[in-house]
């Protein structure tokens, strides 16, 4: 519930409160109102429960995955970020299923 | 130091272990305790105390919100749950924390409608999916989580989402820390201040504790490397018996916090004027209600429940083991009873409360050690 998970962000909607991230090649929606005014695609976000709560260095994103991996919470990251259902389209497959099919 | 060859920096590691030993005056016998269940996870996870000499005592302070959540809290969710029109939606660990009557995962095993989510968002989502149903979300956590709740009911507010509502359970830090240092007998030199969830409220509310209670407080990262870095820091002000806030975390924690977070918050949110923390008993002004103009939101307002307070059942000892006067395995049910498979207490629950971790890195390594030396 406390896992900050490290994302990158791929895409920023028009309104700016929502963006396409990209955790080990998973992409999901995350709401990043909390940051809106200064984030750009490329950039790096820790994720809490579906939210990004603050912007962090690539090499920081790095840390963190690799403490996930060694406190063993890698897999809860990843089953967290594949169950925010949230940005998913009414018929199921969201922005992560779109992907693969690209 | 058995566990440090697999650190990334293993000499860094021994480099700023052996800095600790020197600065630790052996006349002198210090207790820090860290506030975070992250910490907590990180301390037992890499076995930092084994690298620490033996007048350096950690103390695992009230960091993990289903710890401190009091038996009867989870009653109320889980009567709300009872209801035919409710859909109880929670995070993974609430849905083990044990109730009166057994946890949220096997009243769903007997029927109730709970549903396990990882974002207060999907919640919302369940609602307006499900119009004929109403869904309950069981908010908790500190001001890491806090925010997203907020953001959440003010999406179902500007959309007009009237089957959603919001049984906030949301804890705040600074008042248990205060708590902590007002409780008889308090013996804590210093702090090792909350990684994320200063990320939201920054550095400036932890002043007091330097201020008012002279006691050094430095916020801190998770990695073992961090936190012996912020042990090196405690040590350094007392030796120079100073007292400040310092920031060891300063890549991921801004000084000012995350003002956007916090003013969701302070939108949706108002304090409780007090609330029940297990091990801490009741702290006046610890936790957030929603506002007047949320109520409609509000599920304590929507509906009724019991608001009883149940005490932990009798053997298990959570509420010593979070106060620090008792370690983990000094409890009668741990490692018996009481397992992270089989929770009877809410410490067993999260990789984030003392008995879990304690049972997941130090019981199950002492077992495999005397397995091993039983078959040699």
């Amino acid at each position: 519930m406390c896992l900050a998970i490290p994302g990158q962000i791929v895409e920023i909607a028009d309104d700016r409160h929502v963006a396409k991230v990209e955790v080990s090649g998973v992409r999901r929606q995350v709401n990043v109102a909390l940051l809106d005014d200064e984030l750009a695609p490329g950039d790096w976000v820790l994720i809490h429960v579906g939210f990004a709560m603050s912007r962090i260095s690539a090499e920081q994103a790095e840390e963190q995955m690799r403490l996930l991996r060694m406190l063993g919470e890698d897999a809860e990251a990843m089953a967290e970020l594949e169950g925010y259902g949230f940005g998913e389209d009414a018929d199921g497959r969201g922005a992560g299923a779109r992907k693969a099919d690209a | 130091m058995r566990y440090v060859d697999e650190f990334r920096d293993p000499h860094l590691i021994r480099q700023a272990a052996a800095e600790v030993r020197r600065k630790a005056d052996p006349e002198r016998h210090y207790r820090f305790m860290e506030v975070c269940g992250g910490h907590t996870h990180s301390i037992y996870r890499f076995a930092l105390e084994e690298l620490l000499p033996e007048n350096i005592e950690l103390v695992h302070g009230p960091g993990c919100p289903v710890c401190v959540l009091p038996m009867g809290r989870t009653d109320d969710g889980l009567a709300l749950a009872g209801r035919p029109e409710v859909i109880l939606a929670a995070f993974g660990d609430v849905m083990r924390v044990p109730g009166t009557h057994g946890s949220p995962l096997e009243h769903k095993a007997r029927g109730a409608d709970v549903r396990m989510v990882y974002s207060p968002l999907d919640a919302l989502k369940l609602a307006e999916r499900e119009p004929d149903r109403h869904v309950v979300f069981f908010a908790i956590g500190f001001e890491t989580t806090a925010p997203s709740t907020a953001l959440t009911l003010i999406q179902a507010k500007a959309r007009g989402v009237e089957n959603f509502s919001v049984y906030s359970n949301h804890v705040t830090i600074i008042p248990a820390i205060r708590a902590i240092l007002d409780s008889p007998g308090m013996r804590l030199d210093a702090f090792i201040g909350p990684g994320h969830v200063s990320t939201v409220i920054g550095c400036r509310p932890y002043a007091f504790v330097a201020e008012d209670y002279g006691k050094p407080l430095v916020v801190s990262g998770f990695e073992p490397l961090d936190l012996l870095q912020s042990i090196v820091m405690l040590l350094d002000q007392l030796a120079e018996e100073r007292a400040e806030i310092e920031n060891q975390y300063g890549r991921v924690v801004p000084w000012e916090g995350n003002p956007a977070a916090l003013r969701a918050m302070a939108e949706v949110f108002e304090l409780r004027p007090y609330f029940e923390w297990r091990g801490l008993g009741f702290i006046s002004q610890s936790a957030l209600k929603l506002r007047p103009e949320y109520a409609a939101w509000d599920a304590e307002e929507r509906f009724d429940t019991p608001g009883v307070r149940v005490t932990d059942p009798k053997a298990a000892q959570c509420g010593e083991v979070l106060k620090g006067v008792l370690k983990p395995p000094q409890c009668k049910l741990f490692g018996r009873e009481c397992t992270p498979e089989r929770p009877v207490g809410a410490l067993m629950v999260s990789s984030e409360g003392a008995c879990a971790a304690y049972y997941n890195y130090v019981h199950r390594r002492s077992e495999a050690e005397a397995a091993a030396a039983a078959r040699a």
